[in-house]
């Protein structure tokens, strides 16, 4: 005799204890709704890991966490942004994404309707990217051990040949490129937060950058020294970082930093700097001086780089400094933040 | 950004840069002190150092509310929070500020401290009533400014019958902080430092007006600029320093006039003295103990004055001996003075006063001017 099982009730239900525990609950939790909002051909085959080809030439690796609050965030959830950040550590280095994992651990109380909604966005920015979750875990944990939940992933990717980038690469006189306006993703999360709520129009930025970096190499990769995307920290906290790692100073002009005027009076109301606050969708990119205009006309002739804008330049400077001219003309450093600006932004 | 980017023009700067380069006589130095921290910022921030002639020179002052607090009072705070019925509510920037033996209310609330981050002092209200069962503690900080929204959210606490709810109160106030400057051996016995004029207070002085100044004015003879914080403002207002120093005059003036009146805001001021009386003395870091520049709440309302409810102790705790914040609040000292400035002092473990918010002295200078120190050095 067959058993029955009742179905998921998605609209209604929420996630318990059983869900964690192996049973028969947490099969039908990851059939009924991860496998449906992921679909691919390795996930249905059931296994506890996933097999692929592996072609020639130097792989990439990298692994994440995603712990943001709120889940939901104008212009995005957790799940878009934990594929959109595990995507573009990939693609950093040049290559391009192949295989994601994702690994949910889920508060006792946690809301099916949520959950769904966060796996499927999770989807569709696999799709949008072209890369594959292949494998996965769940837990669930009691009520108040996790703040809803948390989402860990790991990507693999290949990197073409020929191509090393890195953050020691950086050399002087090389150009600083940034593919937008900054500072939108931290905004955009801040707008929302319980007791800071402002009204603002500013979405986050988040984004797969697979595709831009795959112009920017096409256009001119040899001429790459480095990619970073500005998350945590900031544009300040990537340039001080490449800084260190490359033994060199950088430049910066102020004026030609793309700000919207919406995250520029965000901060000025919370006294932050936009160039502390965190981006999703954008990078930065060390180039060649003789390449800067051919890899800037590629980004900027992508939807996701047209406000692309070249800022600055690499220096020589033991003290490994980042200054920047201000618009209203003095001189100044761009530090590090230092503290915390804002926890759990991503 | 309207409102805003009209007060950080680049062609306006210019020309004001010109005309204090033109007016400042090349054969004598004129030193400002800047109250404000956020003045301190904006110069920093905005590299006006840069645009200065070599012979005028910014001083920073201690109007930087969180760097002023002694050690004492935040050992005082983190003693209250540890308490398991108490919730803390403070601004975010108190969070690092250091106590004794590097203790911080970041680390008490790692040890399980219930201290929460508020944005306003409403927030602090509303925590008060959804925890009827917890005593809820507002850490009130702050100059002339922040002071009336206390004295209002100690009447609203009245209001909603709030029997769970008290106030940590260290406000302090500027014109004794500004006289005890003035008054130290260094500049008034010794004269080693020269103070040659005072940018005064934005946001206080809408507050206060400007009338509180005109004693320093006559007294110390030392003019006064009243100025907003934008750049423009600030090289405004130090033009108009300039033009008073050349003309031996020692006034009152209101650059900030788009905000600022003689008389302030009257109907603050008369909540903040209905409900707040001075302190006989204060300790600031790095100052030592001010006479009457603190507030403390009127016996009327000391069930909101945490103080009293939870009959705590004044602790006193000795600023290190290495660290020059007194000497550089006063203008005797550069930050690059100090042995312990971006050694074992940095802004992610501040040592003294003027390294614990940006709006300091030293953190403003390390976070956005220590370039010009290894430029000096090489010119050198």
């Amino acid at each position: 005799m067959k058993s029955y099982q009742r179905k998921l009730d998605i609209k209604n239900g929420c996630v318990d204890l059983s869900h964690g525990s192996g049973g028969r609950a947490m099969a039908q939790l990851i059939s009924g709704l991860f496998h449906e909002a992921f679909g691919n051909e390795w996930l249905a085959r059931g296994n506890d890991q996933s097999a692929f080809n592996v072609g020639a030439g130097r792989m990439v690796m990298t692994t994440d966490g995603y712990v943001v609050s709120p889940l939901f965030f104008p212009g995005g959830n957790i799940g878009s942004l934990a594929v959109h950040g595990t995507v573009n550590d990939i693609a950093m280095a040049g290559a391009k994404p192949l295989y994601l994992s994702a690994s949910f651990i889920i508060e006792e109380g946690f809301r099916f309707a949520d959950l769904k909604l966060i796996a499927e966005s999770m989807g569709q920015a696999a799709r949008e990217a072209g890369v594959h979750i292949i494998t996965g875990d769940t837990k669930v944990v009691e009520r108040g051990k996790a703040d809803g939940l948390f989402i860990s992933t790991a990507g693999v990717g290949v990197v073409p040949d020929g191509l090393d980038l890195s953050a020691e690469n950086a050399r002087v006189g090389d150009r600083v490129l940034i593919s937008g306006t900054l500072g939108d993703h931290g905004v955009a999360i801040m707008s929302k937060r319980q007791n800071l709520a402002f009204e603002t129009e500013i979405v986050s930025d988040s984004a797969s950058l697979n595709d831009l970096v795959a112009k920017m190499v096409q256009a001119c990769g040899r001429g790459i020294r480095l990619m970073r995307d500005p998350t945590r920290g900031g544009l300040a906290a990537t340039l001080n970082e490449i800084a260190q790692q490359s033994d060199l100073g950088f430049r910066l002009q102020e004026e030609a930093i793309p700000v919207k005027p919406g995250v520029a009076a965000a901060c000025e109301l919370l006294g932050l700097d936009p160039l502390h606050v965190a981006n999703e969708g954008k990078l930065v990119a060390i180039v060649a001086p003789e390449v800067a205009k051919t890899v800037l006309a590629a980004m900027r002739a992508h939807p996701l780089g047209h406000e692309a804008a070249d800022i600055g330049e690499a220096v020589a400077d033991d003290h490994h400094f980042v200054q920047m001219a201000t618009s209203f003309g003095g001189g100044r450093i761009v530090d590090w933040l230092s503290g915390e600006q804002l926890p759990r932004i991503c | 950004m309207k409102y805003a980017d009209e007060f950080r023009d680049k062609e306006i700067a210019l020309g004001l840069a010109k005309a204090i380069r033109a007016e400042a006589h090349p054969e004598r130095p004129y030193r400002f002190m800047e109250f404000c921290g956020g003045h301190t910022h904006a110069i920093s921030r905005y590299g006006l150092e840069d645009m200065l002639p070599k012979n005028v020179r910014m001083i920073h002052g201690p109007g930087c509310p969180v760097c002023v607090l002694p050690a004492g009072r935040i050992d005082m705070a983190i003693r209250l929070a540890m308490r398991p019925e108490i919730i803390l509510c403070v601004y975010g920037d108190l969070m690092r500020v250091p106590g004794s033996q590097g203790a911080s209310l970041l680390k008490a609330k790692a040890r399980g401290a219930d201290i929460r981050m508020v944005y306003s002092t409403i927030d602090a209200i509303r925590i008060a009533e959804e925890n009827p069962g917890r005593e809820v503690v507002f850490f009130a900080i702050g100059f002339e400014t922040t002071t009336p929204p206390t004295a209002v959210m100690i009447r609203m606490a009245e209001k909603k019958q709030l029997a769970n709810f008290s106030v940590f109160c260290n406000h302090v106030l500027t014109p004794p902080a500004m006289q005890n400057i003035l008054e130290s051996p260094d500049i008034r016995n010794i004269g080693r430092v020269e103070i040659d004029g005072f940018v005064g207070p934005a946001h206080v002085s809408t507050i206060i007006g400007t009338a509180p100044y005109e004693f320093f004015a006559e007294e110390f003879g030392k003019p006064v600029v009243i100025s907003g914080f934008e750049p423009l403002d600030m090289m405004q207002a130090i033009l108009m320093l300039v033009r008073q120093v050349n003309e031996n005059r020692h006034e009152v003036e209101n650059q900030y006039s788009r905000a600022v009146t003689r008389d302030g805001n009257l109907r603050a001021k008369e909540e903040v003295s209905d409900i707040f009386e001075l302190r006989d003395q204060f300790e600031w870091r790095g100052l030592g103990q001010v006479p009457y520049s603190g507030l403390k709440l009127k016996r009327a309302y000391a069930k909101y004055d945490t103080e009293v409810r939870f009959d705590m102790n004044e602790l006193r705790v000795d600023d290190n001996p290495a660290c020059e914040c007194g000497a550089i609040l006063r203008g005797v000292k550069k930050p690059v003075d100090c042995k312990l400035f971006g050694t074992v002092c940095t802004p992610e473990t501040p040592m003294g006063s003027c390294m614990v918010s940006s709006e300091g002295a030293c953190a403003a200078h390390w976070t956005y001017g220590r370039f010009r120190d290894h430029q000096q050095r090489r010119a050198s």
